[in-house]
């Protein structure tokens, strides 16, 4: 076995039937695009789960670093004025 | 799964107090761990080991019911009973990929499963001599691990828990099946009924030891109940499975292999539950220890499979290599 080489590994998203986004289900082996199709087929939508796949080769997903998490994403909490309840306007205007 | 160039990156932690203690802080917070996240070495490779064994009895749980496949008695429980190994199947390779954002590949678990280092439920060591053990094994093995997969959804590690429910989702069917084919036996002859009770009298005690060694003498138990990798231990599972079980059996003119089987009003803080015979814990540890009736036969059918599909893996590799220096060429 250990002279085999080792399958790539791909990301399976789905996408479902009621049209939102392409969403990450999970992963895979398999040797190339052709053969992950097939198994992501298999694998993720035996119940109907979506009427489109994607699948992407692990090594080109880049991640951002959890390590960096307070820099990346702290800077958003104060920025209140991102969002419509922040602003003050007339009752009489209504829904906006 | 992500990226696994900064898997293990954390294992040279220095784990101090300070460290153990921010980690615990998420953890009592609940937020969900995930794959390249600051993680004690311990924590690693507990889930390593637990989602691995399971991961194992999903695959190897395909071989007991895969021996009635082309027996069944019906195209409707055929069908049935394809649809349900295929799941598990697929539930192998859900907990593999969950398995490996830690960081150990899947040619490494394979290799430890066939070489019998890693261990699988022991449940899936015992034979299916009969056509009711399909049924018994739908109803009670397939119950037990619901029994014990349901918490696990709510397991601290992110790609563990996600992966759980898929199969949650999944898994109610086959518990389903399985307690309408017993239902169907005892409701025909009496040659029928008989063999629906034969079966429950040799899965019955097998099935509770799924749920693993008594909380006194688990020794995986507290580290993984504080990491909240666990939420229940061994013997509460156990005893919400009794006590779900009893009364299906009843309702379709079944009783548990068990005399010190009996109602006991003052369980669970009140709300009663049954209280039930002691565990052969010596036969569970014979079976974990690879002596139990079909362990050999299992390793060795595992082992078939994967000698017999070398020549396959190999060409598909061959192929898209040959693929990728053509596109390279043009
Ligand atoms: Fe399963
Ligand atoms: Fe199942």
């Amino acid at each position: 076995m250990s002279n085999e080489q080792n399958m790539p590994l791909w990301e399976v998203f789905i996408r479902p039937r009621t049209g939102l986004h392409h969403k990450h289900v999970g992963s895979l082996h398999a040797a190339d695009s052709t053969m992950a199709m097939h198994a992501a087929r298999d694998v993720y939508t035996r119940r109907e789960e979506g009427d489109s796949i994607w699948v992407v080769a692990s090594s080109h997903i880049h991640a951002s670093d959890p390590k960096r998490s307070g820099e990346n994403f702290d800077p958003a909490s104060d920025k209140v004025y991102r969002h419509p309840s922040f602003y003050d306007i007339p009752d009489e205007v209504g829904h906006m | 799964m992500y990226s696994q160039g900064l898997i293990g990156a954390d294992d040279k932690t220095a784990e101090d107090q300070a460290f153990l203690d921010a980690f615990q802080k998420r953890i009592d917070a609940e937020e969900k761990i995930e794959p390249n996240d600051p993680m004690p070495a311990a924590y690693r490779s507990t889930l390593i080991r637990m989602i691995g064994q399971h991961a194992h009895s999903e695959i190897v749980g395909m071989l007991p019911e895969g021996n009635w496949i082309t027996r069944a008695p019906s195209l409707r429980r055929k069908v049935a009973l394809l649809a349900k190994v295929q799941d598990e199947g697929g539930h192998g390779l859900y907990l593999y990929s969950a398995a490996e954002t830690l960081g150990v590949s899947r040619e490494q678990m394979t290799e430890e499963l066939l070489s019998g280092k890693a261990k699988y439920s022991s449940i899936f060591n015992y034979p299916t001599p009969t056509w009711a053990d399909i049924g018994t094994i739908g109803w009670l093995v397939d119950g037990a691990a619901i029994m014990n997969q349901v918490p696990l959804c709510r397991c601290s590690y992110g790609p563990y828990a996600r992966a759980m429910i898929r199969v949650c989702k999944e898994e109610s069917f086959h518990q389903r099946q399985g307690y309408e084919l017993v239902q169907n036996l005892c409701a025909g002859t009496t040659e029928q009924k008989a063999m629906a009770q034969d079966s429950l009298n040799r899965w019955w005690w097998p099935s509770l030891m799924m749920f693993g060694p008594s909380d006194t003498d688990s020794q995986h138990s507290d580290l993984s109940m504080k990491w909240k990798i666990k939420r229940f231990t061994n013997d509460e599972l156990r005893q919400k499975f009794v006590d779900a079980t009893v009364p299906q059996a009843k309702l379709i003119g079944l009783s548990m292999p068990d005399a010190d089987l009996k109602w006991n009003a003052d369980k669970n803080n009140g709300q009663g539950g049954y209280d039930f015979g002691a565990i052969d814990w010596d036969e569970f540890w014979r079976v974990v220890k690879g002596h139990g009736m079909m362990n050999k036969d299992r390793i060795k059918a595992r082992k078939k499979a994967w000698d017999d599909g070398a020549w396959v893996r190999e060409a598909a590799q061959a192929y898209a290599k040959k693929q990728n220096t053509q596109v390279a060429a043009a």
